[in-house]
């Protein structure tokens, strides 16, 4: 690239041609840093319209649960809590099932058209809009699961996670529809790295007479295991920000429990379902949750990508 | 001695046999939901489609008699993508362009690369919280607060990433062999992008930003307080500047109403919304696979 451009530097160009290439490298360029802007501009906007909300309640916010407009009184336990628990619990889920899920496409199991059809549907699922997923999650599977979750309570009810009677609406339902909607991220990231072990690795591990899942296991996953996190860390980030179907499905209720067959909030669902109709120091308190969810998703975020860099190339 | 023979119940074979049957079942579970919800779907708002769905307003919650149609609800959907794709389209193929033939793999780059990242991985409803204070709170719009200009914008501030990346690397496929042509001859560098290197990348790039709108055309939660939603008909320029509704954001609301018509209502437009999205995808899924079985000949 950089041999093109001496070689075009040298050259001798009239005066409007010359000003009209300037003009148009410097709009790429202004164009280019406006991701940089929009970026700042949103976490210094964000930090700044919390700051009224940050200066009154200071820490205490983050682990407090009262949210209360009429007195004033606001803290963010609750979203945190369910942000953290329904993103963790529904990342527990979906890694083996993606991972699993991923292999069986990779590996020569069936025939490759089979493969394909399995991979594309799958990849398909991540088009599907997340408030549809939602209306699917109210009126299809809440009522499938309700028995489940009945049974749940009733033979684990001594685990404070299931301690309470389940209701209609509930945080389980919202790590279940989570589970749908980061199996597409998990799955083709983990494809996509397990595509790019050498077959060369993989020969070696048959020649040598290892089995077909030996190989898988010693080799192959080991081999993909930093892009295979990469990409669990995203599906993490997504979690955490995910906004519609968890709203509709997750019972918005600040009432803090740490049962999850009860209904809850995620800092996303109290934005989606608060902004609209809050004002006074609400306001300034809601931007002090989403403050909190940016911070933690760009840490993910930022923690993912230092994972590609450092582990890319590997082999 | 052992035989070289397959033996079946040697452990490791039934080992291999159950991780097996493990990896297919999981795949099972993976594709289960999606034929699931898209044959319910499809049935059930499939069932709702009539010709008046298209033409009428819908009807205020709570008549429960009839519900009306969406077609504010989808004029607007057309309209905020519209609004999001002006502005995302230039702004992501020009930085794209920066990205793939001008710089050199300095600072500034790799920290624009970075930032593309990092913006793709804000939650949307991050991107409607900052429009929200920017535009939607300050009234800066000729003293409208909720507009659709407002959730146009929210919107192209997540399809930005999509763009610029599908630019960068659809420039980055394009052989220098072209560019090395094209300046030879004694054409300048914009002529050179302009003419040759971005029609040549012009199919991966349209493939990405088309899938970048398909997405947008569903996101909800960015809308929710920057375009809230209407009831009414779009009839002129002006509405640009007030609630305007989206398929999204019909769903959502008339998903939560207790009534039953209204329900119908968000099934029907979720039938428009997922076969839309569908069809695109698998538009330029086949389109893809097309292009490169052309190019290997």
């Amino acid at each position: 690239m950089e041999e093109k451009l001496t070689l075009f530097k040298n050259r001798k160009r009239f005066g409007i041609e010359k000003n009209i290439d300037i003009i148009f490298k410097n709009t790429a360029l202004v164009l280019s840093s406006f991701v940089a802007i929009i970026l700042l501009g949103i976490i210094l906007v964000v930090f700044f319209q919390s700051f009224e909300s940050f200066a009154r309640y200071g820490l205490k916010f983050l682990v407090t649960s009262e949210w209360n407009p009429v007195k004033d009184e606001y803290g963010a336990f609750t979203a945190i809590y369910g942000t953290l628990v329904t993103s963790f619990l529904s990342l527990l889920i979906t890694i083996p099932l993606g991972v699993g899920t991923a292999i069986f496409i990779t590996e020569d199991f069936v025939p490759k058209v089979f493969r394909e059809i399995i991979g594309s549907f799958v990849e398909l699922l991540a088009a599907i809009p997340s408030v549809v997923l939602g209306l699917w999650a109210i009126f299809v599977m809440e009522p499938f699961f309700r028995a489940f979750f009945v049974f749940l309570h009733n033979f684990f009810g001594w685990i404070p996670l299931f301690s309470t009677e389940p209701t209609g609406r509930n945080s389980l339902l919202a790590i279940l529809i989570l589970v749908v909607m980061l199996l597409p991220i998990v799955t083709s990231i983990a494809r996509d790295s397990l595509n790019q072990v050498p077959k060369k690795l993989r020969n070696a591990a048959y020649g040598i007479g290892a089995s077909r899942w030996k190989t898988i296991f010693s080799v192959i996953l080991p081999a993909a295991l930093s892009g295979i996190m990469a990409g669990v860390l995203l599906a993490l980030g997504r979690a955490m920000g995910e906004t519609m179907a968890v709203t509709m499905i997750i019972g918005n209720s600040n009432a803090f429990s740490w049962s999850i067959l009860s209904p809850g909030y995620t800092i996303s669902s109290m934005l989606a379902n608060q902004f609209g109709e809050a004002d006074g120091s609400q306001v300034s308190s809601l931007f002090y949750a989403a403050f909190v969810l940016m911070i933690l998703s760009l840490v993910v975020n930022i923690f993912a990508q230092w994972l590609v860099k450092k582990f890319s190339l590997k082999y | 001695m052992n035989s070289l023979y397959y033996q079946k119940r040697l452990s490791r074979n039934i080992g291999d046999k159950f991780f097996t049957s493990l990896s297919v079942i999981c795949a099972l579970i993976a594709i289960l939901p999606l034929i699931f919800l898209v044959t319910y779907i499809l049935i059930k708002g499939g069932s709702q489609i009539t010709p008046e769905l298209f033409t009428l307003e819908p009807n205020p919650p709570g008549d429960d008699l009839d519900a009306g149609g969406i077609n504010p609800a989808l004029i607007g959907t057309l309209i905020i993508t519209t609004i999001a794709s002006i502005i995302a389209i230039p702004v992501g193929i020009g930085g794209g362009i920066y990205l793939a033939e001008y710089s050199k793999g300095g600072a500034f780059s790799r920290f624009i690369r970075f930032g593309v990242n990092v913006l793709a991985g804000v939650p949307s409803i991050i991107a409607g919280v900052f429009i929200y204070a920017l535009i939607v709170s300050t009234k800066i719009l000729f003293g409208s607060m909720y507009s659709g200009l407002a959730g146009g914008m929210a919107l192209s501030i997540l399809m930005l990433p999509t763009v610029i990346k599908t630019t960068d690397e659809g420039l980055k496929l394009v052989p220098n062999e072209l560019r090395y042509a094209s300046l030879g001859v004694g054409a300048s560098m914009y002529t050179t992008i302009l003419k040759v290197t971005l029609p040549s990348a012009f199919r991966s790039i349209a493939t990405g930003v088309v899938l970048g709108i398909a997405r947008a055309a569903g996101e909800t939660a960015p809308l929710i307080f920057t375009a809230l939603f209407s009831y009414y008909y779009i009839t002129g320029f002006g509405d640009l500047f007030y609630e305007m509704g989206s398929l999204a954001v019909l769903i959502y609301n008339f998903a939560l109403e207790p009534y039953d018509a209204q329900n119908k209502l968000a099934w029907a437009a979720s039938f428009i919304l997922v076969l839309s999205i569908l069809s695109v995808n698998i538009f330029s899924r086949i389109l893809g696979a097309f292009t490169e079985k052309t190019k290997r000949v």
